[in-house]
């Protein structure tokens, strides 16, 4: 897809939402991601454009942050976290048979163009861990069979959904969530046994404050 | 010590996120009380409450709140949900089950440091975050909580959510704001700070996500009720998420106080047949502690006695089938990745570091590395621009000092072979 009026009426729309009309920009480069599926040079020219900053002041903040591709993505992003917690608990596993399944490696893509492969940082969810991501929705407590599964249903384009309720879609889809796009998709999150532990154990214990309190 | 759901207390409740659940449970009738108050004594219950920052520093709240000048330019408020250090899970969990306790927040924020626009900066790896808090800010507008003369009372509160790149650096409060305003996220100088000239110049509060959720609490029970919990300098309660090699690893809330002996017991225990080995209290950036402290109070002076800090307050906790090189070396990993290169100190003492780390990790340790590793954090410590060096300074001296033998061990023999990888996998039995 090109950079057409639609994309180029998003992005002001982006920019009308902020007192400073730079302060758009870091959704910008998620939209173009969501377009293009990485930052292109024609990308950086119309965020130049429309903050009338030059393209090098874009470039260099497009660089500076993970998210934003240089490259080519595929349709899907995979994430593994291999920081310390999760990386120990079955992370590192993951990565093993992910990469040695699919022939490719980190910031790498199969050659069918169906994924791209990303070793990635700690997600906040430590108590999840291990944790996977699809287009950065989350795969809770994940094993090599779990994300097996998951891969191989993608493949066939079955319909996916990530352990904490919203369907997959693709990078690209993410990406224009992310920008700040609504998707509809708000109403299939769930709460999980991990988020919920603590009160669990407050109430098997007796510990729960008076309603009026809380 | 007894658990104390208080954030967490409705999580159960399936429209727990939703501005239904949350009315139901006495929502927003703090926004309410707090709007008929004048600002400035709003500020001093925060500062009486003794509610310290829950992004890992610990800063009075209200005190920050009253560095902010009573000056013509417009105020700002931004609320850090960058949530991206290692062992780090409650505001994103938070933001998940009780947004709505964060605008409210929000809104109250606002009103007493006379804001009138908040930002949510929400890391950008996200994506259901981003949804639901979106949908929450919906809600509360419609309601009439946020937008223009909310309540009638003539005060005007617009509330966003950005997104962030992918920048473990942005959750650093001065990064933060490079970031909010489209630019590499590198940290200013300090002074001046962002009380004073924060966002576009501008006077500007900066919190944590649970700080801000904590105030309509507090406004609503009271600065005595808060204070029932925890120390004289560590008031109140706080979200502990425990990760690791318990049983049943997950968000607890607790008084400030409790001991990691006691959280252990709440989550289940440690895995069958396993005992502690070591531990970090609130972050992969402060000092590794072991079994020998499981009884240190989770408070700011206890911790920082013990040699460590209360951090985030977001236990990680290994069993012996553990390498405490691998799981440094990880971490350093983690620092040379995120240094945003803006200084020496850092941008090479993290290269050096992780060099030195990977090859002790192998077995491939030379003489002198142990030295050098010491040194080079020596270096580091005291000397950067900002707090992320002292962070990547941190684990190893702690390492070092409980667990000498395993580093020397990496002379010779790779980390996998002293402990097989198998053994600390979840699900793997003793
Ligand atoms: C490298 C680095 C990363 C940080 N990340 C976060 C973060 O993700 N969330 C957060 O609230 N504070 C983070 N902080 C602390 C913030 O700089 C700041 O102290 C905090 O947001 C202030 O809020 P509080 O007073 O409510 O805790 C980080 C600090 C550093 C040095
Ligand atoms: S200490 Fe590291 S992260 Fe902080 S300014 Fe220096 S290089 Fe950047
Ligand atoms: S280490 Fe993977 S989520 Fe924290």
């Amino acid at each position: 897809m090109s950079l057409d009026a639609n994309v180029r009426r998003d992005a002001e729309e982006l920019v009308g939402r902020y007192p400073v009309p730079r302060s758009a920009l870091l959704p910008m480069l998620h939209l173009l991601q969501s377009v293009e599926g990485y930052v292109t040079p024609e990308g950086i020219a119309m965020c130049a454009e429309i903050l009338d900053l030059t393209t090098a002041e874009v470039a260099a903040v497009s660089s500076f942050y993970t998210m934003y591709s240089r490259h080519n993505t595929g349709k899907h992003h995979i994430g593994v976290c291999t920081n310390t917690m999760c990386g120990l608990l079955g992370g590192d596993a993951i990565w093993d048979a992910l990469t040695s399944d699919l022939g490719a490696g980190h910031d790498e893509t199969t050659e069918d163009g169906m994924f791209t492969l990303e070793r990635i940082e700690c997600q906040a969810a430590c108590t999840h861990a291990p944790v996977v991501t699809i287009d950065w929705e989350f795969i809770d407590d994940a094993t090599v069979a779990m994300v097996r599964d998951f891969v191989e249903r993608l493949k066939r384009g079955e319909e996916v959904h990530s352990t904490r309720g919203p369907a997959i879609r693709s990078l690209k889809d993410s990406e224009r969530t992310i920008a700040g796009f609504d998707d509809g998709l708000e109403g299939a999150h769930a709460t999980d046994a991990k988020m919920l532990a603590g009160l669990n154990a407050a109430k098997a214990a007796g510990h729960m404050l008076p309603e009026s309190q809380v | 010590m007894t658990l104390t759901p208080i954030l967490t207390a409705h999580w159960d409740e399936p429209d727990s996120h939703t501005l239904g659940g949350y009315t139901r449970h006495h929502g927003y009738e703090a926004l309410k009380q707090a709007l008929d108050t004048d600002p400035d004594a709003i500020i001093q219950l925060v500062k009486d409450s003794g509610l310290r920052g829950r992004g890992g520093a610990g800063f009075p709240t209200g005190m920050k709140w009253g560095f902010v000048p009573q000056d013509g330019k417009p105020h700002y408020l931004v609320v850090n949900a960058d949530e991206s250090e290692p062992g780090a899970c409650k505001d994103i969990a938070l933001i998940m089950a009780n947004p709505h306790a964060l605008i409210e927040g929000v809104a109250i924020t606002c009103h007493a440091i006379r804001a009138k626009h908040a930002f949510i900066y929400i890391r950008g790896e996200v994506p259901h975050a981003h949804r639901r808090m979106r949908a929450a800010i919906a809600e509360a507008y419609a309601a009439g909580h946020l937008g223009r003369n909310v309540h009638g009372k003539g005060i005007d509160i617009d509330v966003l959510v950005q997104p962030g790149g992918g920048a473990y650096i942005c959750g650093e409060e001065t990064a933060l704001l490079e970031s909010l305003e489209g630019h590499r996220g590198q940290p200013r100088l300090k002074p001046p700070f962002p009380a004073v000239a924060g966002l576009y110049a501008s006077p500007t509060v900066i919190n944590n996500v649970e700080t801000i959720a904590n105030v309509p609490y507090i406004l609503r029970n009271g600065v005595q009720w808060f204070r029932q919990w925890g120390s004289e300098k560590s008031p109140g309660f706080k979200l502990m998420a425990v990760s690791g090699h318990v049983n049943r690893p997950g968000v607890y809330e607790a008084p400030l106080g409790i001991t990691m002996r006691e959280l252990i017991e709440h989550a289940g225990g440690m895995r069958e047949g396993r005992q502690v080995k070591f531990w970090l209290p609130g972050g992969s950036s402060v000092p590794m502690l072991t079994a020998e402290h499981l009884d240190v109070p989770f408070t700011y002076e206890d911790m920082a006695a013990a040699g460590t800090m209360l951090g985030t307050a977001t236990p990680m906790v290994f069993d012996e089938t553990t390498s405490v090189v691998k799981a440094v070396s990880r971490w350093q990993h983690f620092y040379k990745h995120e240094s945003c290169g803006k200084c020496t100190p850092c941008r090479e003492g993290t290269f050096w570091i992780q060099e030195v780390m990977h090859r002790l990790e192998a077995g491939h340790g030379k003489a002198g590395d142990l030295e050098l590793l010491q040194d080079l954090c020596k270096q580091m410590s005291g000397r950067t621009f900002c707090p992320l060096g002292d962070a990547a300074a941190t684990p190893i001296p702690g390492a070092l000092k409980y667990f000498r033998e395993e580093f020397e061990a990496g002379m010779h023999t790779a980390a996998d072979v002293l402990f097989p990888p198998a053994a600390a996998l979840v699900g793997a039995s003793a």
